[in-house]
C-alpha cells in the first residue's frame, strides 16, 4: 500500500497541511480520531496526528502538523507525489457529537487543526458555535476562514495583537462564560498549558469542558502505556480511552512533565538531521 | 569420546550407566562482560559433536515422559535418537510434525517446566537442568537444516477467504496451516512489522529477528498476504471483514497487549516505563541505535529498577544493561525459586551483572520537583503459606522500608487483555478478565470466528500460542470444508 501525498500546503511558517492517500482510514474515520504515521517504513518515529478531514470517496485524509522535531521536519521535507512510510488508524474514541445548545470551541496554534472537524460536526448537529482561535502572532494563525465559515461567532486573538484582539484565549472565554445564559459546554484544543488554563476558567463557571490530549505515544493501540495520564485520579491511556477527556479531571501538570521527557534527545536527533541535510546540499553544489 | 560412544552405541552395548556418565553439554555463549555491550545473540548453539553427545545422554525411555511434558507433544525421544545417530534432517522432520517454529521454540520455551521437567535423566539427577537438553537439540537441528526446507506445498484454490488478526506465533501457524489447505489468507497486523511479541518484545540477544523474519518470508512465499498498519476493530471490524469484505472465517490472535501497572504513587513520573514500552522502543523501534539510523529516544539511565520476575522482567533488565545502565536491580517480591522466568535467562541476567533484589517490593516511586524518578521506596518481604498458585505467598515485613536510588523504573508485572476487540465485536464472548472464551477446538461464540494464544490463555507462552494455532487451523479447515 502506498500512502501518497496528493497535495501539500504550508499554512504558516512551521505548519503544513497534507492530503494523503489512506483509503481504509478515510472510509472508517470519525471526528476526533487520529492516525499514527511515519516517514520511514522501518525505524522511523511513530507520529500521532489528528485526522483534520477525510474524503472517503477519493480515499484521502487531511493531516495538519507542526514542524518541531526531526520526524516532523523530515515529513515537512516530503513533496507532493512522494509517500509516507505508513499510516495506521483510525485510532482513539470518536468525539461524542450531539446537540448540546451553545458550544464554545477554543483552539490555540496547531490545535485549530484537530478542533475544526469537531466544530464542524457539532455545527452539523445543530449547535450554536462560538469559536475562539488564537496564535502567538499573525503568521502562525491557521484555518481562520474555515472557522469563520462554520461559526456563529468568531473571536480571533493573538499574543502580540498582530491579528484580532491582543489577548490570551482565556480572556474572551471568560467573557463568554459570564454571559447569560452561559454556554452549554466548551471544547479546548491546543498546547497543554492553554488547555489547562481554559479548564481553570470554565471550571469557575461550571461549564463542562472537553480537551483533546496529545501525549507521547508509541503504538497507539493500548499496548505500551506510554501515553498514560491521570484523569479523575485514575490512570487512562490517551490512545484508547481518549484522546478526549473531561478537562476538569485531567492532571495537566503531570502530563506536561511527561510530555517533556525526551526534549533533549529529540533536539539532538533534529540537529543531526539538519546537519545531515546541509551536507547533502553542499554535495549537490560542489 | 564421541567416537568411542558411537562404536558402543552401534554395537548395542551403550548402557544406561554409560549414558549417565556423559557430561551434560554446556551451551557455548558470548562472554558475560563482552555481551553487555552488544545486542547479538547470547547463546551460540551446539557444535555437531556437542549435539550428538548430548543426544546420547537420552535413555530412550519406553514411556518417553518428556513427550507428556511437551504442550504440543513432539515425539521427543525419536528426534533425540535421530540426532544421536546423526540423522539430523530426520530429526527436524519429526519435530516439524508438531511444531512449525522449532528455531524459535528451541530458544524461548521454558523447557525446565515442560519436557525437561519430566525427563528421566533430570529426575535421576534430581535437577531439571541436568535433563537431556531437549531445547538446545531442537535449536541445533532447526538452525542447521531449517533454512534449506522447501516452501510448503499449497493445495489448489478453494475460493474461501480467511482473515488472521495478529501476526504473533499463533497467527503465523494458523496462516501456514490454513493456506496449505488452499484458502486465500490475509494476516492483519496493527504494527508496521509482523511477528508479534517475537519482534517487539523478546530482544535480539535472545531471539534474533532474522529467524522470525524467515518464518514470515516463508508465509509470503506460500502466498499469504500480510497487511500491516491495520488495526482490526478500528480500520475494519470483525463484522465488516466477514459481511462486507468476504472473509469466511477469522482467527483472532491479538495477544495480551495491555500492560499492568502497580497502581502505586509515583507511577506517572518521568522515567517510569511499562516493560512493553521499554522493550518496544528498544527492539521494534531500535532505540539502541538512537542517532545512528533510529530516532526513537529512550531514557539514558544510570540506575534502573525492574519490577517483576518473569521473562519480560529479565528481558527488560538485560536490555537496560545493554543500553548502558551502570546498576540494574531486579526487584521481585518472592524468592528466586518462585521466579517464572526461564532458568537460562536468570543465569544470563546474573552473568551480565543484573543485581537480584528478591523478597522486596516497591510501595511508592519517588520523584524530584521536575517530576523525574529519583528512587523507589521498597518493603522487605518474607514467604508465608502457599497461595492458590501453589507458590508461597510473599508477606510484607512491617517497618522494613528502605529506598533504592534509581532514575528509571520498568514495570514488568504482566499483561492483561487489550479491550479493543471486545469493545468492537458484539456477540463475542469474553470472561471476566477480558479473555476470549473458546471451546476445545478454539471456536468462539461467533460462527466462523476462532481464537487462540495470549488473548485466550492470558499472558502465556509461544508454544501454547502455537499449539492453539494448530488446533484452530484444523478446525477452520474443517469448518470451511463443511
Ligand atoms: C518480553 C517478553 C518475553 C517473553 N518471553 C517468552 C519466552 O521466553 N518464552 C515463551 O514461551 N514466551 C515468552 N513470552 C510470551 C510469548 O511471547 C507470548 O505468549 C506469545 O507471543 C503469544 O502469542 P500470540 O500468538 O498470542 O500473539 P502475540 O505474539 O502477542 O502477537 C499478537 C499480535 O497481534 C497484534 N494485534 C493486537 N491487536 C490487534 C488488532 N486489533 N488488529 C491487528 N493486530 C493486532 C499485535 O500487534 C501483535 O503483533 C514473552 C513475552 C514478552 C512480552
Ligand atoms: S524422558 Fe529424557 S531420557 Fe527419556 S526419552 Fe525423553 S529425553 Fe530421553
Ligand atoms: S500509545 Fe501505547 S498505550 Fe497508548
Amino acid at each position: 500500500m502506498s500512502f501518497k501525498i496528493l497535495s501539500k500546503k504550508q499554512l504558516s511558517e512551521n505548519v503544513f497541511q497534507m492530503d494523503v492517500m489512506a483509503p481504509l482510514v478515510a472510509r472508517s474515520r470519525k471526528a476526533g480520531q487520529f492516525v499514527i504515521v511515519s516517514v520511514d517504513q522501518d525505524a522511523g518515529e511513530r507520529i500521532p496526528l489528528t485526522i483534520a478531514a477525510a474524503d472517503a470517496e477519493n480515499g484521502s485524509i487531511r493531516l495538519i502538523f507542526q514542524r518541531v522535531g526531526k520526524a516532523t521536519t523530515q515529513m515537512a521535507d516530503l513533496a507532493e507525489g512522494e509517500s509516507l512510510g505508513y499510516v495506521a488508524g483510525p485510532l482513539g474514541q470518536p468525539t461524542h457529537i450531539k446537540k448540546f445548545g451553545t458550544v464554545v470551541c477554543v483552539g490555540g496554534g496547531i490545535g485549530n487543526a484537530p478542533l475544526l472537524p469537531i466544530a464542524t460536526a457539532l455545527k452539523e448537529a445543530g449547535n450554536t458555535i462560538i469559536s475562539i482561535i488564537g496564535a502567538r502572532t499573525k503568521e502562525l494563525l491557521i484555518l481562520e476562514d474555515e472557522f469563520r465559515a462554520i461559526s456563529d461567532e468568531l473571536i480571533v486573538v493573538s499574543d502580540d495583537g498582530s491579528c484580532g484582539r491582543k489577548a490570551l484565549v482565556t480572556e474572551p472565554l471568560k467573557e463568554i462564560c459570564s454571559r447569560d445564559p452561559k454556554p452549554d459546554c466548551a471544547i479546548a484544543i491546543g498546547p497543554a498549558v492553554m488547555m489547562k488554563f481554559c479548564c481553570d476558567t470554565t471550571k469557575e463557571f461550571n461549564v463542562p469542558t472537553q480537551v483533546s490530549l496529545n501525549t507521547i505515544m508509541v503504538d497507539g493501540t493500548g499496548m505500551c502505556g506510554g501515553c498514560r495520564v491521570e484523569v479523575g485520579g485514575q490512570t487512562k491511556f490517551v490512545c484508547v480511552d481518549g484522546p478526549e477527556f473531561d478537562g476538569h479531571q485531567v492532571n495537566f501538570d503531570q502530563m506536561m512533565r511527561r510530555m517533556s521527557a525526551y526534549k533533549e534527545l529529540e533536539q539532538k536527533a533534529l540537529e543531526q538531521y539538519q546537519k545531515h541535510q546541509c551536507k547533502i546540499g553542499l554535495d549537490q553544489t560542489a | 569420546m564421541l567416537k568411542e560412544l558411537l562404536e558402543k552405541q552401534n554395537a548395542g552395548t551403550l548402557k544406561a550407566k554409560d549414558r549417565y556418565e556423559i557430561p551434560a553439554q554446556d551451551m557455548p555463549a558470548q562472554d558475560g562482560t563482552e555481551r553487555r555491550e552488544n545486542m547479538n545473540e547470547v547463546a551460540l548453539g551446539y557444535t555437531e559433536t556437542q549435539a550428538r553427545l548430548e543426544a546420547m545422554r537420552c535413555l530412550q525411555c519406553r514411556n518417553a515422559p518428556c513427550m507428556e511434558g511437551c504442550p504440543v507433544r513432539i515425539r521427543i525421544r525419536e528426534f533425540v535418537t535421530a540426532i544421536a545417530n546423526g540423522s539430523f534432517e530426520e530429526a527436524l522432520a519429526i519435530i516439524k510434525e508438531n511444531s512449525l517454529l522449532p528455531a524459535v521454540c528451541g530458544r524461548v520455551c521454558p523447557q525446565e517446566v515442560q519436557c525437561q521437567e519430566t525427563c528421566t535423566v533430570g529426575k535421576k539427577f534430581k535437577d531439571p537442568e541436568k535433563s537431556v537438553s531437549i531445547g538446545r537439540l531442537e535449536r541445533y537441528v532447526a538452525d542447521r537444516f531449517g533454512k534449506q526446507g522447501e516452501t510448503p506445498k499449497v493445495a489448489p484454490p478453494t475460493g474461501k477467504k480467511v482473515a488472521i488478526i495478529g501476526s504473533g506465533p499463533g497467527g503465523i501457524v494458523v496462516a501456514a496451516d490454513v493456506r496449505r489447505a488452499g484458502h486465500d489468507v490475509t494476516v492483519f497486523e496493527a504494527f508496521h512489522k509482523p511477528g508479534g511479541v517475537m519482534i517487539y518484545g523478546i530482544p535480539e540477544f535472545r531471539l534474533p529477528k532474522s529467524i522470525v523474519q524467515e518464518e514470515i518470508d516463508v508465509l509470503e512465499k506460500m502466498g499469504v498476504k500480510i497487511t500491516c498498519n491495520f488495526i482490526v476493530g478500528r480500520t475494519r471490524t470483525i463484522e465488516q471483514l466477514m459481511t462486507e469484505d468476504g472473509f469466511d472465517a477469522v482467527y483472532v490472535g491479538v495477544g495480551a497487549g495491555l500492560p499492568k501497572f502497580m497502581n502505586i504513587d509515583g507511577e506517572q513520573l518521568v522515567g517510569v516505563y511499562s516493560a512493553n514500552e521499554y522493550l518496544t522502543r528498544a527492539n521494534l523501534m531500535k532505540a539502541y541505535q538512537f542517532g545512528k539510523g533510529s530516532d526513537t529516544p529512550i531514557a539514558v539511565s544510570k540506575n534502573v529498577a525492574v519490577l517483576g520476575g518473569g521473562n519480560v522482567a529479565m528481558d527488560a533488565a538485560r536490555m537496560a544493561v545493554r543500553l548502558g545502565a551502570e546498576n540494574v536491580y531486579l526487584v521481585y517480591r518472592r524468592s528466586e525459586k518462585e521466579m517464572p522466568a526461564r532458568i537460562e535467562e536468570v543465569h544470563h541476567a546474573k552473568e551480565e551483572g543484573v543485581q537480584f533484589r528478591t523478597l522486596q517490593n516497591p510501595q511508592r516511586i519517588l520523584g524530584d520537583e521536575k517530576g523525574n524518578v529519583v528512587g523507589a521506596e521498597c518493603l522487605k518481604y518474607e514467604l508465608g503459606e502457599p497461595d492458590d498458585s501453589g507458590r508461597r505467598r510473599p508477606v510484607p515485613i512491617k517497618g522494613s522500608e528502605f529506598v533504592i536510588d534509581v532514575d528509571t523504573v520498568i514495570v514488568a508485572i504482566g499483561n492483561g487483555a487489550n479491550p479493543l476487540i471486545q469493545q468492537t465485536t458484539p456477540g463475542l464472548e469474553f470472561n471476566k478478565w477480558g479473555n476470549i472464551v473458546v471451546d476445545e477446538k478454539c471456536k468462539t461464540s461467533l460462527q466462523g470466528v476462532y481464537a487462540g494464544g495470549d488473548i485466550v490463555l492470558g499472558a502465556a507462552t509461544v508454544i501454547l500460542a502455537m499449539g492453539q494455532g494448530r488446533i484452530a487451523a484444523a478446525a477452520i479447515n474443517q469448518y470451511l470444508k463443511d
